[in-house]
């Protein structure tokens, strides 16, 4: 018995030895199947100078990010941090941390002055920005060059030449890099817009010219929508950049997103890792991005890269950078914009190449040189990322919402996963900043095994306290068309025409999910009548009814003498394996032959079982037969008529309210604008009719489904 | 001798039990004998099978109540019958019926011509999750639920055996109210039922769950149980109905309006909770009874726990804002911290800046009171004093542990609450906790304010345990207030302030005094109760003899 548990310690802690030689080694060797994360592409060199202190100006999960490879480097770490970030992880992180400020990002991670002050006060060396706040921001860069504080990105040059989408266009051009047609110029007004459009020709894209991330964005296929995608664009555009400059351009219909990672010295020297394929897309924001793309043959891999490498040079960019292109299905690309910062989703590029892209970013700030030639760039295995959100996937893709997270457990035991998060268990998800809880990264081998870490890997992941996107991730990748690679950024609304709904059961899938919530309540039957107490008999077997989504199964579940229990569906008989424990956050059960990772969100006295299957949640209501046979005795209660109520469809701030009582409305006429999370979302009349009453006003906060407006 | 001796028993039974037929007999133009000599030639067989029959059919009315037609008006009205609700309430075959063959003994008013075996309730007792209980089910389609006094002695019965046994009492209540016919038997009939229910307070544990009408002299015998719930929409609660309000005081009100489960839930705080069906309140019920010891004798049930018992819990080490103004949800406190996130909370529509109810700690129920940050910042007022406190007896009548949480920035000011008596209705909940010997643990995450930190299970009010987390302030008031008195009329406010904060706004000047015994890192709160709860398993503590003290009612 010592032998084997003695044996059992020496095996671990030989992988694990194993595990860090590995890491050190420039090539991967190790057999298919069980491929991990490492940067051995040009690892950190422990001989070469780097900076003692760096302030990372930014919060969430990318500050984390960045500490970590700071820390690996034996570079202190500086965190800055508004009020409410107090105790947030990336404070935890790092060696030191300043408060700079009240909630707001304006008042905090947008204010230069109270980050200047930190980096004086702390003796910081270098800043690095992270990506979104400053890190676009010329002015800052500059500030700090009068400071003598090195900034871990691009020079100002190159953030002014890329940064407007106007300018940056001409720039492109000369470099030989191909544009999208479009206006050269600042849209002046409303009419212009159109005029311009008209040019054009419909589709056209209306965007802020300092925008990026999906904010400030709209399409228009006539007058009227360019007319409203102006004004709205403008207006996100005004609150979130402080830029309310607008241009115009040809929308290309049905196109992928492929992005060229770039990363450049101060001595004219640039590579390409290779693309990121980023079209899963909602509202312009990235849902799912991997790398390589299925879609790239070497001959135009190539020929993106050295374009993208052309740009680089041409305006000496010294850092990591993304050129992103629109692909048409006929492979022709066109320049979009280059993003002059680290993206969100650099962790796949890391996977693929070895790069750590933080650590080169710090090395060239420092002034060295690239090391890293061309042909030293691998593609090896394939990664796929997952950006999980505190979102209700079931609205619109997505809408911001916002809470506690009561437990949190990051999938990273299994192999081939990165967390890359900001949050942990008790952290807030506030409307304050960005609803992103994570990134999920799987690496593996080939795309295959890939997706199939990642289902994997979003059915182990507990998240309770906050609505997830986990459902619509899971789903995406279950997509035959996801599956064979046939993808653009159409791909949610065609896939998806009537929005999200949930994972589709089969007839097969919903009766497992009903045998098994029938499990667990008869487990807990039998715990409930077994308590010291008790004087009856247990009983070994239960006539019970699931109800799924208004179906109905009527299963007979027995206890077995091994514990485990047997449910029969329609004559069918049913193993169910595991151990079901109300304890455990995440169950692995089989029901017959099928495989499934399950989690118990909560249960509570009627029957009801709120169960994640496959990714999405499902109300199972489980009741004895005879239970069922009296429910269907009871009334059903009257609900709200929804065309007749306004509610909000998130937590957020009332940013307009277009209507007044007694005000006669048409139905689909804009009542009011609710903004969270910097997305303006205008919610309209249901119905035509009179306005009776308007529960809110200009500046306040509502939680999710508030009563705003009732219509006679 | 021994042969003929039980022919004889049931010859006699058959003439004492068939009256009916003597007569029938008789008018035919048969005397005695010749009748007695029919019978045996007859052979007694048929008597025996006649009155099998009869008990059959007997119990199969009683069965069916009121009859088809009046089970579907129940069941249209969206309600189960008396004997459905007892199958659900129950665990299945487990329930016994007492008086199957009770009836009324009214003659007045035709009465004597509508008779139904069992009369208008159903009683016994069953089994819930293996536990038994002593239960009646009052039945609306048999004279609409009316209290005649044999329905009246059925429950009174049960209510006996339930304090004799040990056993919790629920009555499931739909009823019209007293039976008129009956006049003062029916007065009599409540007062009976009211005496037991005060008598049986504190023995065993009383639920009441209203399902139907319960009206006039009716409602008291759910008041003075230490549960009622209610069924949203079918069921209501007053002592007059809104026609002789309207008769009365010239209010325009409607039987919702006036006596509703919302009513009874958010203002009135006469009912604990409300549900949306029969379905549900019965599986509801079935949950709670879980929680609830059988009687004062017995210790309240222990369930497995899958829920590790010594689970750090890191979310409860951010949950408390580091602005000491701003507002969190002890809800998340409570949930984190239980087994299971299984809360089953009393009142929750009502006083929500107190919270209370029943969870578990390692499988062991525990009773939990704690104050609401979230709503009126947690304050104590009327009646989130007269909510604690009456929970707080309950735990206290049935040897329930108290987990109380404590967030009180002290007593909320004001004329409203002085004229209503928040002195007499605060000392409700201060006398609760004094009187209580159950083990007491107390846990005060952030401010503990003058009387109210007192009153909210202080070491002085014999706490077991009493801990603090780092972000407690226990101080006379909080430092603005505090600061207006001591400095009053001088300059330099803001200064003084913070010096009474650095003084007063941590855990330390309780800690010193020993009146905090530790402070703790709030993710261990899960693992030191439930190593406390073992430890105080055993704990014995007994107040002065008394007849009873005397609670500021």
């Amino acid at each position: 018995m010592s032998m084997i548990s003695k044996n059992k310690i020496l095996n671990v802690l030989f992988l694990y030895n194993y595990g860090q030689k590995v890491a050190f080694r420039r090539c991967f060797s190790v057999s298919a199947g069980s491929r991990q994360f490492d940067y051995s592409t040009d690892p950190i060199d422990p001989s070469e100078p780097t900076f003692d202190k760096i302030l990372i100006a930014n919060r969430g999960e990318i500050a984390c990010r960045v500490i970590k490879t700071a820390k690996r480097m034996g570079i202190k770490t500086v965190a800055v941090h508004s009020i409410v970030d107090s105790s947030a992880l990336h404070v935890k992180l790092a060696d030191e941390s300043i408060c700079i400020g009240p909630a707001p990002a304006r008042e905090s991670y947008l204010n230069m002055e109270k980050i200047l002050e930190a980096v004086r006060t702390t003796g910081s060396q270098a800043v690095h920005p992270g990506y979104g706040f400053l890190s676009e921001n010329a002015e800052f860069v500059k500030i700090l060059e009068n400071e003598n504080v090195a900034f871990i990105g691009p020079n100002a040059h190159a953030i002014t030449g890329m940064g407007d989408k106007i300018h940056s266009k001409v720039i492109a051009k000369k470099a030989g890099v191909n544009i999208i047609p479009g206006f050269d110029g600042v849209v002046e007004g409303e009419d212009h817009c159109i005029e311009i459009s008209r040019q054009i020709g419909y589709p056209v894209m209306i965007k802020a010219s300092a925008g990026g991330g999906g904010k400030g964005m709209r399409i228009a296929w006539n007058d009227k929508e360019a007319r409203e995608g102006f004004r709205l664009s403008k207006q996100e555009a005004a609150s979130s950049f402080g830029d309310d400059r607008m241009l115009v351009e040809k929308f290309v219909d049905n196109p992928r997103h492929i992005e060229i990672q770039v990363l450049g010295d101060k001595y004219g020297n640039a590579v390409y890792l290779n693309e990121r394929e980023c079209s899963i897309q909602r509202r312009n924001q990235k849902v799912i991005e991997e790398a390589p793309s299925t879609f790239l043959d070497p001959e135009t891999r190539k020929a993106m890269g050295e374009q993208a490498v052309s740009l680089a040079k041409n305006i000496g960019y010294g850092s990591a950078g993304t050129v992103e292109f629109l692909v048409d299905p006929q492979k022709n690309f066109y320049f979009l914009e280059m993003n002059t910062r680290l993206q969100v989703e650099h962790p796949i590029t890391e996977a693929i190449t070895g790069v750590d892209l933080v650590h080169q970013m710090i090395r060239v700030a420092k002034g060295h040189k690239l090391k890293l030639r061309q042909e030293d760039i691998p593609i090896r295995g394939w990664a796929i990322e997952s950006r999980v959100y505190a979102e209700d996937p079931f609205k619109n893709f997505g809408l911001p919402s916002i809470g506690r997270l009561h437990r949190y457990i990051e999938p990273i035991h299994l192999p081939g996963v990165r967390c890359d998060s900001g949050i942990e268990e008790g952290s807030e998800i506030s409307i304050y900043y960005d609803p992103m809880i994570c990134k999920l990264v799987t690496y593996a081998d080939t795309r295959e095994e890939a997706i199939k870490r990642s289902l994997n890997a979003l059915d182990h992941y507990v998240i309770r306290g906050v609505t997830h996107n986990i459902p619509l991730l899971r789903s995406i990748l279950t997509q035959p068309r996801f599956i064979s690679g046939d993808i653009n950024t159409k791909f949610l609304p065609t896939v998806y025409p009537d929005g999200f709904h949930g994972v589709d059961l089969s007839a097969g899938e919903r009766n497992n999910l009903a045998a098994i919530a029938a499990c667990m309540w008869a487990k807990d039957d039998v715990r409930s009548r077994g308590t010291t107490d008790s004087i009856s008999i247990i009983p070994t077997k239960w006539q019970l009814v699931a109800t799924i989504l208004d179906q109905e199964v009527h299963m007979e579940v027995r206890k077995q003498s091994c514990g485990n229990f047997e449910v029969i569906v329609d004559g069918a008989h049913m193993n169910i394996q595991g151990n079901i424990s109300f304890g455990e956050p995440v169950l692995e059960l089989k029901v017959g032959e099928s495989s499934y990772v399950v989690q118990l969100i909560s249960k509570n006295p009627t029957g009801t079982l709120r169960l994640r299957f496959e990714g999405t949640p499902f109300n199972v209501k489980v009741v004895t037969s005879k239970a069922h046979d009296l429910l269907k005795l009871m009334p059903e209660k009257p609900k709200l008529d929804t065309s007749k109520v306004v509610l909000s469809p998130m937590p957020g701030m009332v940013k307009s309210v277009n209507c007044t009582v007694g005000e006669t409305v048409v139905e689909g006429q804009e009542l009011l604008v609710i903004e969270a999370m910097k997305m303006q979302n205008k919610l309209v009349a249901g119905s035509a009719g009179k306005v009776k009453a308007v529960h809110c006003k200009p500046g306040q906060a509502v939680d999710d489904e508030a009563l705003l407006v009732e219509l006679e | 001798m021994a042969e003929y001796l039980p022919i004889c028993d049931i010859r006699l039974l058959t003439m004492s039990l068939k009256a009916l037929t003597w007569t029938a007999l008789g008018g035919r133009g048969f005397r005695l004998p010749q009748v007695l000599a029919i019978y045996r030639a007859n052979s007694t067989a048929q008597q025996t099978l006649e009155v099998k029959s009869i008990i059959h059919q007997k119990r199969e009315t009683a069965y069916l109540g009121g009859g088809p037609k009046r089970i579907q008006g129940q069941h249209k009205k969206g309600k189960l019958t008396a004997r459905e609700r007892i199958s659900l309430l129950c665990d299945e075959g487990t329930f016994v019926e007492y008086d199957t063959f009770a009836e009324h003994t009214c003659t007045d008013f035709g009465m004597e011509k509508e008779k139904y075996p069992g009369d208008s309730v159903v009683t016994g007792h069953g089994l819930i999750n293996g536990r038994p209980a002593y239960i009646f089910s009052q039945d609306f389609t048999v004279f609409g639920g009316s209290l005649s006094s044999i329905h009246a002695k059925k429950i009174c019965k049960i209510m006996d055996q339930a304090m004799l046994v040990g056993a919790p009492v629920i009555g499931l209540n739909d009823s019209g109210g007293a039976r008129i016919q009956e006049g003062v038997e029916s007065l009599a009939g409540y007062a009976d039922i009211f005496q037991r229910n005060v008598e049986a307070s504190g023995v065993v544990p009383q639920i009441s769950l209203i399902m139907g009408p319960c009206a006039g002299g009716a409602v008291y015998s759910p008041a003075l149980t230490d549960f009622t719930f209610m069924v949203k929409d079918t069921s209501y609660l007053f002592i007059t109905g809104p026609d002789v309000v309207k008769s009365v005081t010239n209010e325009d009100v409607t039987f919702e309006e006036l006596g509703g489960s919302k009513t009874h839930t958010t203002v009135s705080g006469v009912a604990h909770r409300a549900f949306e069906n029969d379905v549900e309140a019965l599986l509801m019920l079935r949950s709670l009874m879980g929680f609830l010891p059988r009687s004062n004798k017995q210790p309240a049930p222990i369930r497995v726990c899958e829920d590790p018992w010594d689970r750090d819990v890191p979310g409860l080490d951010t949950v408390v804002p580091l602005e000491t103004t701003d507002a969190y949800d002890m809800m998340d406190v409570i949930l984190s911290t239980v087994d299971e996130r299984d809360f089953f909370e009393i009142m929750p529509a009502y006083a929500k800046n107190i919270i209370t109810g029943f969870a578990r700690m390692n499988g062991r129920t525990i009773g939990i009171v704690a104050n609401q940050p979230k709503v009126a910042a947690g304050c104590l007022d009327i009646d989130s004093s007269v909510k604690g406190g009456r929970f707080v007896r309950f735990c206290d009548s049935f040897d329930i542990p108290i987990i109380t949480f404590v967030d009180v920035p002290g007593f909320l000011p004001g004329t409203a609450q002085e004229y209503g008596g928040i002195i007499r209705h605060g000392a409700k909940l201060l006398y609760a906790y004094a009187e209580a010997t159950v083990p007491k643990i107390t846990v005060i995450t952030r401010k503990a304010y003058g009387g109210a930190y007192d009153v909210m299970s202080s070491k002085h009010l014999r706490g077991d345990k009493n801990y603090a987390w780092p972000t407690a302030e226990i101080a006379v008031m909080g430092a603005k207030g505090a600061v207006s008195i001591l400095y009053r009329g001088k300059e330099n406010v803001q200064q003084y302030e913070q010096e009474y904060i650095k003084k007063f706004g941590n855990p330390f000047p309780a800690a010193v005094r020993g009146f905090v015994d530790d402070i703790i890192e709030p993710r261990t709160t899960r693992r030191r109760i439930c190593e406390d709860l073992a430890l105080l398993s055993n704990k014995s503590l007994k107040n002065p003899y008394k007849k009873h003290g005397n609670i500021p009612l």
